[in-house]
């Protein structure tokens, strides 16, 4: 029986999409039954004083969350996000409400062991509410009890080998799309680095000491499955030097309708037959592909690797074989600014284990942010007010013609002197006799 | 990576905060780097992550930020601004 009364949330339920609301009722009469015996260890009641808030702040229009707290595991200043109600009389249950980021592994890949392990111990210490996954990629844990967050901890990293993700001004959950795991696109591997980059930031990831938060993400292909140019601060994206590999034969099988296009995705409605100048040719950003009947040609030096031919024709064309990525930086969403997309950095860096160079460059660009960052501010916003140029330098990334999206419209690479063969010293006297006055 | 902490620069640390304690009981990061002008963000990281060990800091997170102050000091979940 539902402790109060919901009209408002209840409106929620017709929709016709599932509702949370309903989620949350049924894992409330799930508790209220208790098949399993379990001896819960945060208030019985906690989702109905959830809802119940939820309801009254719908009422009023206002929320009745507090927000943060010095909540924590041990050592850690991340992972954990304090949550308070400001109603606590009312709303015992969720006097204490706090959230748990847990990391999800590498390109989201599961048992169902570790599944239900991991609901195990969140049916017992937690609300039984979870969100996989967060906007962040994370396992998200919601609503428990300060006593509960070492416990959680200890059975997350000793049962499940498992580990909290990050939160606040730290180095957040690394995420990576499943790569070459099973795609065919994938120039690295993105799981690896991922994983590799983890394991050597773990001090980053827990203790946070950065102006605000700062997320890593690695795509194998510019197709961008997990957005890392449009999600992270520093983004890993796939790409190749030589050519795109071409089968002729290939392309006429699709051209001849042998080969469904885009593997068949578009299978909706009936597209007509395939037109390849029109889906392929014409669409190709640079303009650089032609096909004049019987062959494909591409003028690799002007493609820019949007992936469009090769979604069209997986079978015909192939990404190339001198593969490695292209790092972007400072892409956020609004805060102190607006929304910006990443820019790129380093055209082309090797993707060889262990990640050496990617490594180096990071470091770098932390030793400039941590010291010339304002607080909350994005590495997107230190760019934007100190200049791109101020971040070439703190890299030592070469300027280049790949870092300007259109010539006059951002002129921020200006040589220093030592960066121009001979310099530009002159003899004003021998000038003066080539030059009147 | 463990923290390292000499006495000196706990006593540092802790005499700015208690200095500012009628006005704040939370700061950023940054806030203290101006107290080792000597050294990169990276060591006085080194620093604060010690003192945290011990027991002398807590962290506070909004969940989107990170600040730093005494352990028991202020209200433990007032919101940011609010200290
Ligand atoms: C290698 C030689 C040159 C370099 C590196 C160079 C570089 C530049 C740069 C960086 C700008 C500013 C662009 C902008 O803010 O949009 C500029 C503007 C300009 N340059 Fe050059 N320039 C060169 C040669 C010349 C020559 C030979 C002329 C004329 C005969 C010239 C005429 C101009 C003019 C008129 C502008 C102003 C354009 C405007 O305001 O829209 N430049 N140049
Ligand atoms: S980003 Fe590219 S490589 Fe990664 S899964 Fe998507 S299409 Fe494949
Ligand atoms: S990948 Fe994109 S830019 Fe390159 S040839 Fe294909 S369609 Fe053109």
């Amino acid at each position: 029986m539902a402790k109060f009364k919901t009209p408002l949330l209840d409106e929620l339920e017709t929709g016709p999409w599932p509702s949370f609301v309903a989620d949350i009722k049924q894992e409330s009469a799930h508790r209220d039954a208790n098949p399993d015996n379990l001896d819960y260890q945060i208030p019985a009641d906690t989702l109905d004083d959830l809802l119940g808030q939820l309801e009254l702040s719908y009422k009023e229009k206002e929320t009745h969350w507090k927000h943060g707290g010095i909540v924590g595991v041990f050592g850690y200043g991340g992972g954990v996000i304090g949550r308070y109600s400001d109603q606590p009389e009312m709303f015992p249950g969720i006097a204490a409400f706090h959230t748990m980021r847990v990391a999800q592994p590498a390109g989201k890949y599961y048992d169902t062991k570790f599944l239900r392990k991991l609901c195990d111990i969140w049916d017992l210490r937690g609300s039984g509410l979870t969100n996989m996954h967060g906007s962040t990629g994370d396992i998200v844990l919601l609503g428990t009890q300060t006593p509960q967050l070492e416990e959680i901890f200890w059975e997350l990293t000793h049962d499940l080998n498992n580990d909290l993700g990050g939160s606040g001004s730290n180095l957040r959950t690394p995420a990576a799309c499943l790569g070459q795991s099973r795609c065919e696109y994938a120039c690295y591997n993105t799981q690896d680095m991922c994983y590799n980059l983890t394991e050597e930031y773990q001090d980053e990831l827990h203790r946070p000491a950065f102006p605000y938060k700062f997320k890593f993400k690695f795509d194998g292909c510019p197709n961008g499955c997990v957005c890392s140019m449009a999600r992270s601060d520093f983004a890993v994206i796939g790409t190749w030097k030589d050519d795109i590999k071409i089968d002729q034969e290939k392309v006429k099988a699709y051209v001849g309708g042998e080969f469904k296009p885009n593997a068949g995705s578009h299978a909706g409605r009936d597209w007509g037959p395939f037109d390849i100048q029109k889906e392929v040719v014409e669409r190709c950003p640079s303009q650089c592909m032609k096909w004049d009947g019987n062959a494909l040609t591409i003028d690799n030096a002007n493609c820019v690797r949007c992936m469009h031919c090769i979604d069209t024709m997986p079978r015909a064309l192939r990404i190339g074989d001198e593969r490695g990525a292209t790092i972007l930086v400072g892409a956020k969403a609004p805060v102190v600014d607006g929304a910006q997309l990443g820019s790129v950095l380093v055209p082309f860096i090797s993707t060889e284990e262990p990640y050496d160079e990617i490594k180096e460059l990071i470091n770098k660009i932390w030793d400039w942010w941590m010291e010339e960052g304002k607080n909350r501010e994005r590495l997107g916003e230190t760019m934007k007010r100190l200049s791109f140029q101020k971040l070439l330098d703190a890299t030592e990334v070469p300027a280049q013609p790949c870092q300007v999206k259109h010539p006059r419209t951002n002129p921020f690479i200006f040589f220093k002197e030592d960066e121009v063969p001979g310099g530009w010293k002159r003899d004003l006297a021998a000038y003066r006799q080539r030059h009147q006055r | 990576m463990a923290g390292v902490c000499t006495d000196e620069e706990r006593e540092k640390v802790v005499d700015f905060l208690n200095g500012k304690s009628s006005v704040k009981s939370k700061f950023y990061f940054q806030d203290f780097l101006p107290l080792f002008p000597d050294k990169k963000p990276r060591e006085v990281k080194k620093v604060l992550s010690a003192l945290i060990d011990g027991g002398v800091l807590e962290y506070w997170s909004s969940g989107s930020t990170t600040m730093y102050g005494l352990k028991g000091a202020g209200k433990q979940s007032a919101a940011e601004g609010e200290s």
